[in-house]
């Protein structure tokens, strides 16, 4: 099918890294159903190092191996090296994806970004809120 | 295996059609219009091609016009109408919520013009009623178009009472039967119809070329201007194969029309009760008044383009009302006009049917559907948030 890459098409046939990790360190969620595309990131941190990622998502076929990839290319990583981690990044790893698709690698960064918070918040670690999406008030699905 | 089921978007063109086109290639291709004796052997066979059309639809030669497909057909059929009702100050125009766009995109253009426009509604069994075209007709509505069949779910509308309703009321009545032509039994006299679109590759003809009805004394207006063919209400040399093709396969089509409706309905019904037994799925459309070939679901907590696509390495060529497959953020019009919410429109699953489809393939397909689901919704934290109680469930 030429509508997707390759690699596209490989992480969305194999995902990797699906699922869930029970007591994480930090989980994150963007999107929303009405708007068809939803991601869910978990983190098992250990000394700053992201020892584990799963993710669950709802959405399209660029949408699965967005957070495939962006998984994949975090997992090992320490937090510092994730939050560098950008859209651009997860698409040009993906040997591109359809302009119409490009917001599925947005909510791939968004949903690493927020799990990232969501451990800082926990573990009282300062941060410079304006790192992070403002998913609340993000126009992109209302 | 490789299943095609997705005959609604377009089908494989019959060796009847293909076999007609040839000599329009080889032999006759003449320009119709031209004077001379090998244009005049085209123009021969174009007038037998119309003869032949007028009387699967139950009306005169004179009546048929060819166009390039369905879209055309209902934007001439609209515009003609809408024409002759504002030279009366009519301005008034009834059709539904889950037209095509080809009906619906041109009725907003309408709009845009001074035109009113009434879209019945068609939450109830995913349908419309009769009575609901008789209580929206009022002094100044000057088209009622209402599409035979729909074409995602597969709704069949009560097109001859509706007929009869316009006839008393004296209103013009058009209908988008792209899907029903070669699917059922249609006679435009009979059933009162004033305009009828169609389109070749919808019953197994080739792309690009269909025809509207149009009962004597409604005058069209043009929207191809230049050359005098079609008398005079439709420029452009006219596509002889593609006519043909076109008139071959309705022909084939009508011939076969009661078999081929047993069989795909059967089909279509085993299809339907397999797939139902998925938890949390809903079938989309009427359910009772449906095309033969139609079966339309929603499943809850999965998106529609990641479904295709999976069925689609299983062999499984289907379509989607999703978001995703509509080249916007909104899942499809008509899902939504039945009443479904977005978050179960993504969801949704189109697979149309036609006889060439065997009975081994529904078999494949009730294999692979549940198995992709299952493993979409695996994978969705909206299908875990349904199972853990966080969410409810809507299906």
């Amino acid at each position: 099918m030429a509508l997707y890459s390759e690699k596209v098409m490989d992480h969305f046939k194999n995902p990797r890294n699906v699922g869930v990790i029970d007591n994480a360190d930090g989980v994150g969620e963007v999107g929303n159903a009405k708007c068809g595309d939803i991601m869910k990131i978990y983190l098992k941190i250990e000394n700053n190092i992201i020892e584990d990622v799963k993710f669950e998502t709802f959405g399209c076929g660029s949408a699965i191996a967005s957070s495939s990839m962006a998984t994949e290319m975090i997992k090992g990583k320490s937090i510092f090296e994730a939050m560098e981690l950008t859209n651009r990044a997860v698409a040009e790893a993906l040997d591109g994806l359809p302009a119409a698709k490009l917001h599925c690698s947005v909510l791939a960064e968004e949903a690493i970004k927020k799990a990232l918070k969501d451990y800082f918040d926990r573990n009282n670690i300062p941060y410079d809120k304006k790192q992070f999406p403002d998913c609340e008030n993000c126009q992109h699905c209302h | 295996m490789q299943v095609y089921a997705d005959n609604a978007a377009t089908t494989k063109i019959s060796a009847a059609a293909l076999g007609a086109m040839m000599p329009c290639y080889e032999k006759f291709y003449g320009n119709p219009s031209s004077l001379h004796t090998v244009g005049q052997e085209a123009k021969e066979v174009l007038e037998d091609c119309r003869s032949r059309m007028a009387k699967l639809l139950g009306c005169d030669a004179r009546e048929v016009y060819f166009t390039s497909g369905g879209s055309e057909a209902d934007n001439q059929a609209i515009i003609s109408a809408a024409r002759l009702g504002e030279r009366k100050g009519k301005k008034h125009i009834i059709s539904t919520a889950f037209e095509h766009h080809a009906v619906l995109h041109t009725l907003n253009r309408l709009e845009k013009e001074g035109f009113e426009v009434t879209l019945l509604d068609v939450k109830e069994n995913h349908n419309i009623t009769a009575r609901q075209v008789k209580e929206a007709i009022r002094e100044d509505t000057c088209l009622v178009t209402v599409m035979y069949a729909n074409n995602e779910i597969g709704s069949v509308l009560p097109i001859a009472e509706i007929g009869e309703i316009c006839k008393e009321a004296g209103v013009p009545f058009h209908t988008d039967a792209v899907q029903a032509v070669g699917h059922i039994a249609i006679d435009v006299k009979a059933q009162n119809i004033d305009m009828l679109s169609l389109s070749a590759h919808k019953f197994h003809g080739p792309k690009g070329v269909g025809a509207l009805y149009c009962r004597r004394g409604l005058a069209l207006t043009n929207v191809i201007d230049g050359g005098a063919q079609e008398r005079g209400k439709r420029a452009g040399t006219e596509n002889l194969p593609g006519i043909c093709g076109m008139v071959a396969a309705l022909e084939e089509a009508c011939a076969h029309l009661e078999e081929n409706t047993a069989k795909v309905t059967a089909l279509r019904d085993k299809l339907i009760a397999g797939l139902s037994q998925i938890p949390h799925c809903d079938l989309n459309g009427d359910r009772v008044n449906r095309l033969p070939g139609n079966v339309s679901f929603c499943f809850e907590g999965i998106e529609g383009e990641a479904l295709l696509l999976y069925l689609d390495m299983e062999g499984v060529c289907a379509s989607s009302g999703s978001a995703c497959t509509s080249g916007s953020l909104d899942p499809s019009h008509v899902l939504l006009a039945i009443g479904r919410v977005h978050d179960v429109a993504h969801g949704s699953l189109r697979l149309s049917l036609c006889e060439y489809n065997t009975e081994e393939e529904i078999d494949h397909i009730l294999t692979v559907v549940p198995q992709v689901v299952e493993r979409l919704r695996n994978m969705s934290p909206v299908w875990r948030d349904l199972q853990s109680g966080k969410r409810e469930y809507i299906l």
